[in-house]
């Protein structure tokens, strides 16, 4: 157990959109009966085997930070979520299918997250608008998932997931939707389960 | 002729108001959120637009404007028509809405949101018992009955605001409340925050191996579910889960220490940004306004105590009183008519201007401070039966601010309401909201520094 080696993913997405649950459903295979509000931060921790059935197999943790608020919370609030985005080895970006806006806000989140290590002072100079330069030499792997894919109906599917398809190629990010009240679309086997551990594996590489 | 002249402009008025309510609705209150159920912008832009149709009533009587008898019958109708958007299209729409909401109930939607609206009349019925405001000769659902009891809920809303607004103003305003933060408070709290974190991290790892290494082994540590399942715990338990249970509750309480740290900070972060804007020139601006305010504040508190002790209600408005004032004591003389109307048209497009404007701003803090993305639709129709409500009786009181002559439409349309009975209410309301506020703005302000000293 690595003490010293510290693998920090953050979970970033509007309010309401299924971060708690997604996370709890990631760390602890179980789904999250009561979600409530997330104030502050909330951190939970995935075991992962780095190169399992090799023989460098190396048991590492993957901290899930799920960082409560939305993009139009007040700066006071902004410059403490602030404090969470050091040394970030990854991001998850949340939003919700049956919301357009939060896959909207999914830009401006991205910003602010990885706009945190030029600016120390810790006040946001961005002017909102998305660049895709600024993402292409990024060198933190990002991942974006789509939640309540129960609620979409089959009709609509199509179209959603097309427009859910540009979103990722956008962030140059693999994505993964899901419902997470449904702990079979992570199950071990799945296309869902086999790209989170694509992602991981990233992860680690470049770590 | 000239009716459907006046007619056609009050409709033009209403659909610049609808237009103007859906582009609030669109661009400030719903801006995070995506709008799926278009009755819900249909009804709030509709509320708004007829509440401020009857403050542009208001004003046409102050400057004569229109047809007298043609103005008569607007009112009339456009008071029918809030009345049943407030009474019954809003109630019911909530009920539906907080239905949906609720997925045991979803097949039978229309029928349970028929009982909660049952249920809302009852209630609002019975409010009118205790309440000396009606003479008894009127039928069962006339205007009167039903605004009279929108009128006290209306009352009680605007006193409650009212009060609470008249002692925060100067507390946020004035810089002499500001506590002292400097940045090192924050770097310390931060530190404190992220030594949390970690903490809980460290833990949740122990309990994330325990849990593998127990699953490896073939024990499967599962909440113990039923009757014989809590038995069986009770004398078979692993030392794994045991273990799990008591880093369990260790996590929670530093989780919950966290989630206190985060808010400090923010607090304090908050803190820094108003003493940084109370050293520019817009801060050193309201910082005067507030000593203005306090004093405002305190001079409403007295007069409110003053006319419930002494049973006073005022009998001039504020215009007449001035003026005789100024030609009695002063002995300047001005045509008393022209100068009376037009001052009057002033103060109430001040008055209705500025609670609007203080109303929208309210509500939209409230409900981006509230709303989820399940319960922002119910939440906008409160807002919105709230807005209405408000403006109600905004009119009911702004009957005594203005001069008698102008009084009379409210007066013959609106029946023999007790108008007195909701002045002397309002003040009751304002006096304890106001004193409560102090007491609980008192509170909060000690309990803070003490929280900092805290190691």
């Amino acid at each position: 157990m690595a003490s010293l080696d510290r693998v920090k993913v953050l979970v970033l997405g509007d309010s309401g959109v299924g971060k708690s649950s997604l996370v709890h459903l990631l760390c602890q295979n179980q789904v999250l009966g009561n979600p409530s509000w997330t104030v502050g931060c909330s951190v939970d921790v995935r075991v992962h085997d780095y190169k399992e059935g090799t023989p460098e197999e190396k048991t590492y943790y993957i901290e899930l930070w799920d960082v409560g608020g939305s993009v139009g919370s007040a700066s006071s609030v902004k410059s403490t979520r602030a404090v969470f985005y050091n040394s970030v080895n990854g991001i998850i970006l949340v939003h919700d299918l049956t919301n357009k806006k939060s896959s909207q806000n999914l830009y401006r989140w991205s910003l602010e997250a990885l706009n945190r290590d030029l600016v120390p002072t810790g006040v946001l100079v961005t002017n909102g608008d998305y660049d895709r330069e600024q993402f292409a030499d990024n060198q933190i792997p990002l991942l974006v998932i789509g939640t309540k894919l129960d609620q979409i109906h089959e009709n609509k599917r199509h179209e959603v997931l097309t427009r859910t398809a540009f979103l990722a190629e956008d962030f140059n990010a693999e994505e993964i939707n899901l419902d997470c009240t449904n702990p079979r679309y992570l199950a071990a086997g799945s296309s869902n389960a086999v790209k989170l551990s694509h992602r991981e594996e990233i992860l680690f590489k470049r770590w | 002729m000239s009716f459907l002249i006046d007619s056609s402009i009050m409709i033009t008025s209403q659909i610049l108001f609808f237009g103007f309510g859906w582009l609030f609705f669109m661009r400030q209150l719903f801006k995070d959120y995506e709008v799926r159920q278009y009755v819900v912008q249909v009804i709030f832009s509709v509320t708004f637009a007829f509440s401020c149709t009857m403050f542009e009533l208001i004003i046409f009587e102050i400057l004569g404007v229109l047809n007298s008898s043609s103005r008569y019958f607007h009112w009339k109708m456009n008071l029918c028509v809030i009345l049943l958007i407030l009474v019954f299209m809003v109630p019911f729409y909530i009920g539906y809405f907080i239905v949906s909401n609720i997925r045991l109930l979803h097949k039978q939607r229309l029928l349970f949101s028929c009982l909660l609206w049952l249920t809302f009349m009852y209630f609002f019925w019975k409010l009118g018992d205790p309440f000396p405001i009606l003479s008894p000769k009127h039928g069962i659902l006339s205007i009167e009955q039903l605004i009279s009891r929108v009128g006290v809920i209306g009352v009680t809303l605007m006193a409650l605001l009212s009060g609470f607004g008249a002692v925060n103003c100067p507390y946020t305003y004035m810089s002499y409340f500001l506590r002292n933060v400097t940045d090192t408070d924050i770097l310390a709290l931060e530190r404190r925050l992220l030594q949390t974190m970690d903490m809980i991290i460290s833990k949740k790892k122990r309990m994330a191996m325990t849990r593998r290494t127990m699953f490896q082994k073939g024990e499967v540590h599962n909440r113990p579910s039923g009757f014989w399942g809590m038995i069986k715990s009770v004398t078979t338990s692993a030392p794994g889960s045991e273990n799990l249970t008591l880093i369990q509750q260790e996590v929670d309480a530093l989780e919950e220490l966290s989630r206190q740290l985060f808010l400090e900070t923010a607090d304090l972060y908050a803190t820094k940004e108003r003493i940084e804007y109370s050293k520019t020139f817009k801060g050193k601006y309201f910082n005067f306004l507030g000593y203005f305010f306090s004093i405002y504040c305190v001079w409403k508190i007295f007069m409110a105590t003053i006319n419930i002790v002494f049973d006073r209600v005022g009998k001039t408005d504020p215009v007449t009183r001035g003026i005789e004032i100024t030609v009695n004591y002063l002995g300047i003389q001005f045509d008393v008519k022209f100068w009376s109307q037009h001052i009057s048209f002033i103060l109430v497009g001040i008055i209705i201007v500025t609670s609007i404007r203080g109303l929208l701003i309210t509500l939209t803090k409230f409900f981006y401070a509230i709303s989820s993305s399940k319960s922002s639709n119910v939440i906008v129709l409160l807002l919105a039966q709230i807005m209405g409500m408000y403006f109600v009786s905004s009119v009911l009181l702004i009957r005594m601010s203005m001069p008698l002559e102008y009084r009379t439409i409210i007066t013959e349309v609106l029946g023999e309401l007790q108008f007195n009975f909701y002045h002397r209410w309002f003040d009751v309301i304002f006096l304890v909201s106001a004193l409560s506020s102090i007491l609980f703005l008192y509170l909060a302000h000690k309990q803070a520094p003490e929280k900092h000293m805290a190691p």
